[in-house]
Order: C-alpha cells, then structure tokens, then sequence
C-alpha cells in the first residue's frame, strides 16, 4: 500500500467532496420539499392526483437509479438541442452542463422514495388531533403547517434518517455522467497514479465517514424532538 | 420517435434481441446474487446470535462497513480485490491464472454485498421468533441443527418475508451497477444499443419500462409467497 500520492491530489479530493455534499444536501431538499405534497395528494388529494402520485412513486422505486439518470441526462438531455434559439437563451450553460441533471435525478429519486415514506407518514396521524386543530377554527394551511406535518415527520424521522444514507450512497452514480464528485476523483486518482485500490480505500473510508457524522446528526435531531406519544 | 420503435423490434435494425440477451444475464446476476446473500445471510444471522465473541464482532464490521459504503464502491473494490486475491491464490499453488466470467464476478460480488443485508434482515427475523418455540423444540430433546432447521428457519420465513421482498427488488436494481465495470446486463446492453443507434431517449425509457416490469411481476410473485406463508396467522 503507497499513500503518498494523497497531498499532491488533497486539493482534488476536497473539491470532490464538497461537490458531493452539494449533491446530497440539494436532492435531499428539494426531494423531500416534492416528497410533502406527494404523499399528501394520497391521503387527501382527488382520486386521478394521487393515482399519478402513486404511479410516480412505483415507477421511481420500480427502476434503478443509474438507468433514470442515464435516461435524464442522455435521454432527455439530447433533446434540448434540436429546440430552436436555445443555444443563445439564458438556460444554455445549464442545460450543458451535468449537475443540473445529476440534481434532477437524485431529486426525484429522493421524492419518489420519501413520497412513500410520508404517505404513511401522514395516514399515520390520529384523525382526532385534525379534527381537534380545525376544530380550533384553523385553516386547511395551518392545520398541515402546525399539526399534520409535524407529527408526520415525528413518526418517521428515523426512516428518513436511514433515507438520507441513501441519497448519500447514490450520489457516486453522478460520476457516470461525468461529473467529478468524491468517487469521480477517486477514479480519476486511479487512472493518474495506476494505483488500483488505495484511492477506493480512501474514498470509501470518507464515506463511510459521512455516514457516520450523519447518523450521528439526525440522532441528535432525534432526541431533541419529543417521542410519538402514540405509537 | 414512432418509427424508431422498431429498433426494440426484433428482426434486425431491431435491437430486441440483444436487449433480451441482456435482461436474461440480469435475471440470472440478480438470482445467483440473492440466492448467494440468503445463503451468506442465514449463517451470518446464525452467527450473530449464536456465534463465540469474535465471530459476532467480524459480522458486525461485515455488516456495518458493507452497508455503509456505496454499491458503486464495492462493486469495483471488490472486483479488482476478489479477482486480484483469486489470481494470487491459483498461481502461489501453481496454477494458470484464470479469468472469471463477468456472470461469476457479477453474482459473487453482488451476493457478497446482499449478504450483509440478509444477515440483518433474517437476525430480526430469527429474534422476533418466540423464544418458547425454540425451547420446546429442545424439551422435546431436538438437536441444536434439528431445532435450528425444523423449527427456528420455517418460523422466522414469516417475519422475514417483507424484508427478503425487499432485497430482491434492491438487487434486481443493483445489477445495473454493473455496468458501470462493462459487465454484460441489460444497462450495458441498453447503453451500448443507445450509443450505437443515438436514439438515447428510446432505448433509456425502454430500460425503465423493463425494469419496472420485473419489479411489478416480482411483487405479484411475492405477495402470494407471503400470503401463503401468513396463512392462519393474525393481519399485520
């Protein structure tokens, strides 16, 4: 085993794991911000809105990751193109470049996934404490803001915890498409140095580093937040 | 778009048959990786309960480490390691060195990973049996194997059935990782047959609906597994 490549790549290493962190931190967001309404439209939606949302979530669950990926940045991406005027619009630099479809990717992966989780999220909330907060005089809006979503993500909070390992177990997929996170680097390293296995050592040392630190966040999260009184 | 559909066709500009070429090595990846996890699983869950001290602490860093490093990761460490330590091994007894079928590689490395989620999956299973069951099994003088393989793996299917469900539809999904090391399955197939043709969008959905298909004729299987298995038992 030869470590002595790792100063002279330190640089590249750092910037591949911020770039990962971006990755995970926006899908996990806006994913989750997609997963709310989709697993409410289930419980309270009209009947063809939550079948599209039930169908968005089987079909997302149903295929691998690497093939929707693919199928975004390949797929769709080819057809920007041939749109007239695109080449000099404003959307230009964005749609060329990867980690905009990258972040579209694992953003809807991440709502299909947790839009399953929250449905039974939010079934899970005794009706009585609904009844009880419109009963108080407050609106739909508040009633979800103040009481359903609460207590919906107090019921789950773990599965979302083990969700966001996931997301970050997913995100070395982005290096198919070219984009140079964490594990992007790592090859990169290899292909540099033809060291074979010290880089993917590394590399999954620091993610196996990430998963620990977040674990141990959302724990601490955990505890903060008062236990489901009813189970 | 319409008229390309016949490049999913089968008689030649037609890709149909490669991509069912491709679908059928996933489908066997996908089986001898499960198969090899159950089995990996159902002694390291035995492992873990019953094992002397050291066993239990290798299982623990087995399952933690395999479970918290990304697929992608393993897939190629794995790889190179497994098949560099094969080499080492065949020529330090004088053998050829052999080159390992991207199936055998597929399914080794696949079910090695899927072994650490079983090994969970089936030690819930096996602690959620009542503890009385196994007892009885020993009043009644069983061995510990006779208690263990009468009593212990038929009781603990019922709770694990939902998990074991779910790993197959995991595993199904990771053999499309595969690609990435050019293994041959339908994602290299599909890859290969969109590069080659440029129609990305077709052959990328047409992955996708081959994927979903085989998760949703695998729920259906799966299901009658467990209704059949839950038989007399209380709904959960």
């Amino acid at each position: 085993m030869d470590w002595s490549w790792i100063p002279e790549y330190s640089d590249r290493l750092i910037s591949g794991f911020w770039l990962t962190l971006q990755l995970l931190l926006m899908s996990a967001t806006m994913g989750f911000m997609l997963a709310i309404p989709i697993g409410l439209v289930q419980n309270t939606g009209p009947k063809w809105l939550s079948m599209i949302a039930r169908g968005f979530c089987t079909t997302i669950r149903g295929t691998p990751l690497l093939i929707q990926l693919w199928l975004i940045y390949y797929g769709v991406g080819s057809l920007f193109p041939d749109i007239d005027g695109i080449r000099e619009s404003f959307l230009w630099p964005y749609l060329r470049a990867a980690f905009p479809y990258a972040v579209t990717a694992f953003t809807l992966s991440v709502a299909g996934y947790t839009g399953e989780i929250m449905r039974g999220a939010f079934a899970g909330v005794p009706k009585g404490e609904l009844e009880a907060a419109r009963a108080m005089g407050m609106s739909p809006f508040k009633v979800l803001v103040r009481i359903w979503l609460p207590r919906a993500v107090q019921n789950v909070f773990p599965t979302l915890a083990g969700e966001f390992v996931l997301t970050l177990k997913a995100t070395p997929l982005a290096a198919t498409i070219t984009i140079y996170e964490l594990f992007g680097r790592s090859t990169e390293i290899r292909q540099d140095t033809f060291r074979v296995y010290e880089p993917l050592l590394l590399v999954a040392g620091i993610y196996i580093l990430m998963t620990a630190v977040i674990v141990v966040i959302f724990r601490w999260f955990e505890n903060r937040i008062p236990k489901p009184s009813i189970a | 778009m319409f008229e390309s559909l016949q490049l999913l066709w089968i008689e030649t500009p037609g890709r149909g048959l490669s991509l069912l070429a491709g679908l059928v090595s996933t489908i066997q990846i996908a089986v001898g990786a499960y198969a090899l996890g159950l089995i990996i699983g159902l002694f390291g869950a035995l492992g873990k309960i019953n094992g002397p001290a050291p066993l239990k602490w290798l299982l623990e860093i087995y399952t933690t480490l395999i479970r918290a490093v990304p697929e992608l990761v393993l897939i190629l460490l794995l790889y190179y390691a497994g098949t560099a330590a094969l080499n080492n091994m065949l020529e330090s007894f004088g053998y050829e060195t052999a080159n390992i079928s991207g199936l055998v590689a597929g399914i080794l490395v696949l079910g090695f990973v899927q072994g650490a989620y079983s090994t969970e999956v089936i030690r819930a299973a096996m602690l959620a049996v009542p503890k009385g069951q196994v007892e009885a099994a020993q009043a009644f003088g069983m061995s510990r194997r006779q208690s263990v393989l009468r009593i212990l793996i038929p009781a603990m299917i019922p709770f694990a059935l939902p998990g074991l469900s779910n790993l197959w539809l995991i595993v199904t999904k990771d053999t499309a990782l595969l690609a990435v090391v050019g293994f041959f399955e339908l994602a290299t197939t599909v890859r290969e047959s969109a590069a080659s043709t440029q129609k990305y969008l077709l052959f990328y959905l047409a992955a996708a609906a081959i994927y979903l298909t085989l998760t949703l004729v695998s729920n259906v299987i799966f299901r009658r597994i467990e209704n059949r298995y839950r038989r007399g038992q209380a709904a959960v």
